[in-house]
């Protein structure tokens, strides 16, 4: 029996390890950079004037706080756990991505960096990336894979008008994966005045607990908003998880509280049994890309494997660290949903509550629909309505054959 | 003392600079890819470098990230890469080092003691693993050392005074400078920053010096001998194969030959500087 912690917000250690994952897996060249990444963060975090900014900015740049919303129709249809949304897609740009990216340019401006990369899967994390760039009057570049700009068009062309320039990669699958390495040889090349933004709670430490630090305001906000409306905390809460932002950012908060349920939702593509899909906790096991030490669709030798999703954001083989950690503490139950479930749910949620979600939210919707139904009325759950579906629009008409 | 160290004991001897000649394993195919591999002493190579090829290559440019791609669609694996270097041994020579360049997820997947008595086994004598920096190496190094297997750190242009020292701790062999901010195969340094950066790594260490990245000429190859104690050379190496295969992909004739004609000519730059 491994000790069982007494806190599960700890985490990481002082070498970026969470248990065995995490960690700092990059080239050497980098290795200087992201050791002063680290200790600039760790100054930032602790400067009232710095987090000043940054809660001046969520509040009134990205409109925060978001909402908690009580789905009542959505409620009464499934006839268990009473449904709470919170609202992320209705920040500034369209999802939580904004949480973090509002973090990481305003540490590249106190670190004097010139430039700014991001990798994208959906779009969404370089849509708030180009944003919050034009705010701050930095370059920006964004790594997309080629079939992603195909499947996101939309966030594209908002990119170009916010001034990014997005870098088609045609590596690979040309998915998130494929970006990620392109943004990466970047970086290896103009890392003395580059700022990369990492979109999720991945990649080599700092990352994954600084992008966590920055999104916990999701989860301190569910909080404070469920003491508010019930007078406790909530019971259950739901994600979806790609490199697992949004999930890290409305769990964290509540891992030391015994009570509360949590469940990330990764998504199964095709299902779990074809191989083609994204669960990297269910389907995979531990190995090293991106930087860090964690859960990996691999081979036998320990070649990546494709993943794939309907849902370009959920479309990578590996998630962040901190998730495969608490995998193994127990703490999180990961389950998933297929593309099919996904695009049943995203249709109930247009029509019952009149919400486009993002085909990454609507997995954790799928969920949703399968788990509220088997908890009590009294059961409080919130799921993170991560995104909104815009940019989803022309691939979910096209596939139930409607003319856009 | 280990091949790599009697190697470079030798080169003192000889005064004069190494090459160090990267080529991917199994490229384009794992049959020509043991017949480059073999040629290599005989074309002026001093020590090797065999790429094992990784899905996702982060550190690497085109001309690398191609190579593997060819590799893996003509099946080779980590296991077939061994064999090859088995095969070297008893058909080729038992003097010239053999490091695995690549990537760590290849090490952790086979675990990394097994990893290690397998790579011993087979005559491989140590690691070039780009994606390992010393925070991460304890684990390696443990099994490597066991193994009498060497771990080549590389230093990079960023790696100032105060960090190097912690490279140099889990460096052994030789250590790799790494001359170019960027990815293998795209820009190149001037002699003057490659003779500075070798200097000052010089006053850390009494291991040898090797410095890679950009390298595609005899000239160049000649310009960094002067002040390294090894050239290494790997995309303009690979080139050479992508520029024998033909639209469909299929080798010509002369692959083999003309891949080991321009190691030549590197062999030739490299030894053209005669070392105090």
């Amino acid at each position: 029996m491994p000790d069982m912690p007494n806190t599960y917000r700890r985490g990481p250690d002082e070498r970026g390890h969470f248990g065995i994952f995490g960690g700092r897996y990059v080239a050497e060249t980098l290795m200087p950079l992201i050791l002063d990444l680290e200790k600039a963060y760790n100054e930032a975090k602790a400067d009232p004037a710095f987090q000043g900014e940054l809660s001046y900015l969520a509040k009134h740049y990205a409109g925060r706080p978001s909402p908690l919303y009580h789905a009542a129709r959505l409620t009464r249809h499934l006839g268990g756990a009473k449904v709470y949304f919170k609202r992320e897609e209705l920040n500034h740009t369209g999802s939580h991505k904004i949480n973090n990216v509002l973090g990481q340019v305003l540490l590249a401006k106190r670190m004097g960096k010139t430039r700014v990369i991001a990798e994208t899967g959906a779009g969404q994390h370089g849509v708030a990336t180009a944003t919050a760039c034009a705010l701050f009057d930095i370059p920006c570049v964004v790594f997309m894979g080629a079939t992603d700009v195909e499947r996101q068009a939309p966030n594209v062309a908002r990119m170009n008008m916010l001034g990014a320039e997005v870098r088609p990669v045609k590596a690979g699958a040309a998915t998130l994966k494929d970006a990620m390495n392109e943004a990466l040889r970047d970086w290896v090349a103009t890392c003395e005045t580059t700022f990369y933004c990492i979109g999720t709670v991945a990649g080599p430490h700092p990352y994954p607990a600084m992008v966590r630090d920055f999104q916990c305001v999701i989860g301190e906000e569910t909080r404070a908003q469920m003491m508010e409306a019930e007078g406790r905390i909530p019971d259950t809460l739901v994600a979806c998880i790609g490199g697992g932002s949004n999930a890290m950012g409305l769990f964290h908060p509540f891992l030391d509280d015994p009570g509360v349920r949590i469940v990330g939702v990764e998504a199964a593509g095709h299902g779990l049994s074809t191989g083609q899909h994204a669960a990297s906790l269910t389907g995979g096991r531990p190995g090293v890309l991106h930087g860090n030490l964690t859960y990996l669709l691999q081979d036998e030798e320990g070649q990546i494997k494709e993943a794939h999703s309907i849902s370009a954001g959920l479309d990578y083989p590996g998630i962040g660290p901190e998730h495969s950690w608490l995998k193994e503490q127990g703490r999180v139950e990961y389950v998933s949903a297929t593309d099919d479930e996904a695009v049943e749910a995203f249709q109930l949620l247009c029509k019952l509550e009149g919400i486009i979600p993002a085909l990454e939210s609507a997995h954790a919707l799928a969920h949703v629909l399968k788990l509220a139904p088997t908890l009590p009325g009294e059961n409080l759950l919130v799921m993170n309505l991560s995104g909104r579906g815009d940019k989803d629009v022309p691939q979910i008409a096209a596939r139930l054959g409607m003319k856009v | 003392m280990s091949r790599i160290e009697k190697r470079f004991a030798r080169l003192k001897a000889d005064k004069r600079a190494g090459l160090v000649a990267y080529v991917t394993a199994g490229d384009p195919k794992p049959t020509l890819g043991y017949d480059i591999l073999k040629g290599l002493p005989g074309a002026g190579a001093d020590l090797i470098e065999l790429g094992m090829p990784f899905t996702d290559p982060m550190a690497d440019g085109p001309s690398v990230q191609l190579a593997g791609q060819r590799a893996l669609k003509a099946g080779i694996t980590v296991s077939a890469t061994f064999d090859m270097v088995r095969r070297f041994r008893t058909e080729v020579d038992d003097d010239t080092p053999i490091l695995l360049m690549g990537y760590y997820n290849l090490v952790y997947q086979r675990g990394i003691e097994k990893f290690c008595k397998d790579a011993a086994a087979a005559g491989v004598d140590g690691f070039i693993l780009v994606d390992l920096p010393p925070e991460e190496a304890d684990p390696l190094k443990k099994h490597a050392v066991a193994n009498g297997l060497d771990t080549v750190l590389l230093t990079a242009p960023t790696t100032d005074d105060k960090r190097l020292p912690a490279v140099l701790k889990f460096s052994s062999g030789f250590v790799y400078f790494v001359s170019v901010l960027g990815i293998t195969g795209t820009k190149s340094a001037s002699e003057e920053t490659v003779r500075g950066h070798v200097e000052r790594i010089k006053r850390h260490t009494r291991l040898p010096v090797g410095v890679g990245f950009g390298i595609k000429t005899p000239e160049q190859a000649a310009a960094v001998a002067r002040h390294a104690d090894a050239a290494v050379v790997g995309s303009a190496i690979v080139d050479q194969v992508k520029v024998a295969l033909d639209a469909d992909g299929k080798p010509k004739a002369n692959l083999v030959p003309g891949v080991l004609g321009f190691v030549k000519s590197l062999a030739e730059g490299v030894r053209s500087v005669r070392k105090p």
